[in-house]
């Protein structure tokens, strides 16, 4: 019986090899390959070039990131608060974005914040001067957050919410105020859902293309717009492309060991 | 131990439609030991957490000291809890979980001090060399001593505990229930405990509260509890009862089955209805002839310390304990002394309880199960 469960997980083993195993390989001897063919480190001693890429791009991420934890939070922390039926109303309304079109939400922030888009058309009608928002690194980081505030949001909700409300009565018991029940209970116990929430939020935010296509203009590349270009653009070299895709993988696993390790402690809280 | 220091004056609690309790009126004496006592859903939960601050009663009002303290939270009061389910913090070591408390006190106490009275704590539920163990690594008897440090460590004028050994074992019980006890006389601090276990009540308090549908049964001694219940439901649901329908003649004169007993009782009505409680340990056999009853065996069961077996009076079982082997179908007779008869006033539950006709070993075993089950998932 065991034996046969187990040939149904063959299609995915094969798939996995397929289609994540061997796509890993295939950069990796790119990213040591040229166009002359041979094994070669050239891809890597020329990476210096990139280096204000790769800080443009993790700053970015990186600020996008802390906005999503600012705002996230404390909208996490309400929702837990709210009784079960607002819960799963506001929870929907989190939600909501994310069943709408990626490129149809950048797209639409895009209309907003043009130099006539529809907040300067307002702010002119009300007397005040345009603001320059399109085509900024702020704009870059608002469509960031946008996007993935969601990803911030729901794991912070579920730990909040799944804590045992008795730890927060026994806090309360034995003197604690509303504020020192946040700061010595809740929230050290909800740092799990932060570390999780940071990873879905960094992630994506450090490659990212699109948002800083359409709302930076092209002006300020990132990541995600260097290897496009280098695999799809006028520049097509795709050795270059697969070694920096390279360079960022491992430099994102290693911060995110590293803040798996910072936050080893607390995920054993939340499983006891 | 005489001063008043709680008092619940018609306090009644009501969840949406629901009354949970129903006018209470309790007070509470410094360093007593005082039990609430019932069935799951009985109220005394609820009466605890109106102490603790955690509810604030619908109607009525909560005195501490002589101070009206209904709208104080409950970092305010001089009260801690130990929780059913030990609400420790689980990333704090068990030294931390301690002094929790004391680190919030205002002005703050130095380090020395704290470190003190943490140690001081851990060595009073003999805990000592556990500070630095993670709480997830003690067993639930270790966990709740954690617990108990943790809120006395507060010095609070009372303790309250929500059913604090209903996670432990049979054994470790018994234990806990010993050092509760010490660890109260020690402190010289009130303790309120809220538990369903009715022999845990006994064997620890000096004043049990029955509690029922939100109603305060009978509050008293373990003993006039015991020996003195108010009505069939107090009767039943301490130790085991035989209760049957009598009428009061005289003072000191209940016919039960159309003959005539003497007891102790008065003060009743001439023919008055009453319900008399007979307790199983209270009937002596004797030989059909010289019996004031004559009932048929009908069952059997060895109990160790004696054998427990029902007889038939008239078809009305009663539950008998006795050390004399009567196998089942034999006739006995039973004599009763006076004393062994306590007669009550009709109440609500009269006709209700007190019957084994049903009796059976394996039906009480699984009621007690059922019951432990209810108990864990707490009223709300």
């Amino acid at each position: 019986m065991k034996n046969r469960l187990r040939l149904l997980a063959y299609p995915y083993i094969l798939w996995m090899a397929l289609f994540v195993v061997a796509p890993i390989v295939i950069v990796v001897i790119y990213a040591f390959g040229s166009a002359g063919g041979g094994f070669t480190f050239d891809n890597f001693s020329r990476m210096g070039t990139y280096l204000p890429v790769f800080i443009r791009s993790f700053k970015l991420a990186f600020e996008a990131t802390v906005f999503c934890i600012l705002l996230g939070y404390p909208l996490a922390y309400i929702l837990s608060k709210e009784s079960s039926r607002s819960q799963g109303i506001l929870v929907l309304l989190v939600l909501l974005p994310m069943w709408m079109n990626f490129l149809l939400r950048t797209y639409a922030w895009m209309s907003l914040l043009e130099n006539t888009g529809l907040i300067n058309k307002l702010l002119t009608l009300i007397g005040l001067s345009p603001v320059k928002m399109i085509n900024t690194p702020g704009a870059i980081i608002l469509g960031m957050v946008y996007n993935y505030l969601p990803f911030m949001v729901l794991p912070i909700y579920s730990v909040i919410s799944k804590l045992d409300y008795s730890l927060i009565e026994a806090a309360q018991d034995l003197g604690a105020s509303s504020a020192g029940v946040f700061r010595r209970v809740i929230f050290p116990l909800s740092l799990p859902g932060v570390l999780s929430g940071i990873t879905m939020v960094f992630v994506p935010s450090v490659s990212t293309f699109v948002i800083s296509q359409l709302l930076g203009g092209g002006k300020y590349m990132l990541l995600g717009d260097l290897i496009e270009l280098e695999f799809l653009g006028s520049a097509y070299n795709p050795y270059l492309g697969s070694a920096v895709a390279l360079v960022m993988m491992i430099v994102v696993i290693i911060m995110l060991l590293i803040m798996n390790r910072f936050g080893e402690g607390e995920e054993q809280a939340v499983m006891i | 131990m005489s001063k008043e220091l709680i008092r619940l004056s018609d306090c009644t609690m009501a969840f949406d439609d629901e009354i949970v309790l129903d006018n209470l009126n309790l007070y509470i004496k410094d360093e007593e030991f005082l039990t609430l006592l019932g069935p799951s859903g009985c109220g005394k939960t609820t009466t605890l957490r109106i102490i603790g601050g955690f509810l604030v009663p619908t109607k009525g009002d909560v005195f501490f000291d002589g101070v009206r303290i209904n709208d104080v939270p409950p970092h305010k009061r001089k009260v801690n809890t130990v929780f059913q389910k030990y609400a420790l913090v689980p990333h704090l070591n068990v030294y931390d979980n301690v002094a929790f408390g004391l680190r919030l006190v205002k002005p703050k106490i130095d380090k020395k001090e704290i470190d003190q009275r943490v140690r001081e704590m851990l060595e009073v539920v003999s805990l000592k060399g556990f500070e630095h163990r993670a709480v997830s690594s003690l067993s639930g008897g270790q966990q709740q001593r954690v617990a108990i440090a943790r809120a006395l460590v507060n010095r609070p004028k009372v303790l309250l505990l929500d059913e604090p050994l209903g996670a432990l074992d049979l054994r470790l019980r018994k234990d806990m229930q010993q050092e509760l006890k010490r660890i109260q006389q020690q402190m010289g601090i009130t303790f309120i405990y809220v538990t369903h276990d009715q022999e845990e009540a006994l064997a620890m308090s000096d004043t049990v509260v029955v509690m029922n549908e939100g109603i305060i049964q009978q509050i008293g001694s373990p003993e006039d509890i015991y020996n003195e219940p108010k009505n069939a439901f107090v009767a039943d649901f301490i130790g085991e009862s035989n209760i049957v329908d009598g009428i009061m003649r005289a003072d000191g004169v209940v016919e039960i089955f159309g003959k005539k007993f003497e007891c102790l009782d008065s003060g009743f009505e001439k023919d008055e209805p009453v319900d008399v409680v007979i307790r199983p340990e209270d009937v002596d056999i004797v030989d059909t002839r010289a019996g004031q009853l004559i009932g048929l065996v009908t069952s059997v069961t060895f109990k160790g310390m004696n054998y427990d077996i029902i007889v038939d009076f008239k078809g009305f079982k009663w539950l008998i304990q006795t050390s004399d082997f009567c196998p089942a179908g034999s006739k006995i007779g039973i004599h009763i002394v006076p004393d062994g008869f306590h007669v009550m006033k009709k109440s609500k539950y009269s006709g209700l309880y007190g019957d084994y006709s049903s009796y059976s070993d394996e039906y009480e075993e699984l009621s007690d199960a059922d019951e432990a089950e209810e108990g864990s998932e707490d009223e709300k």
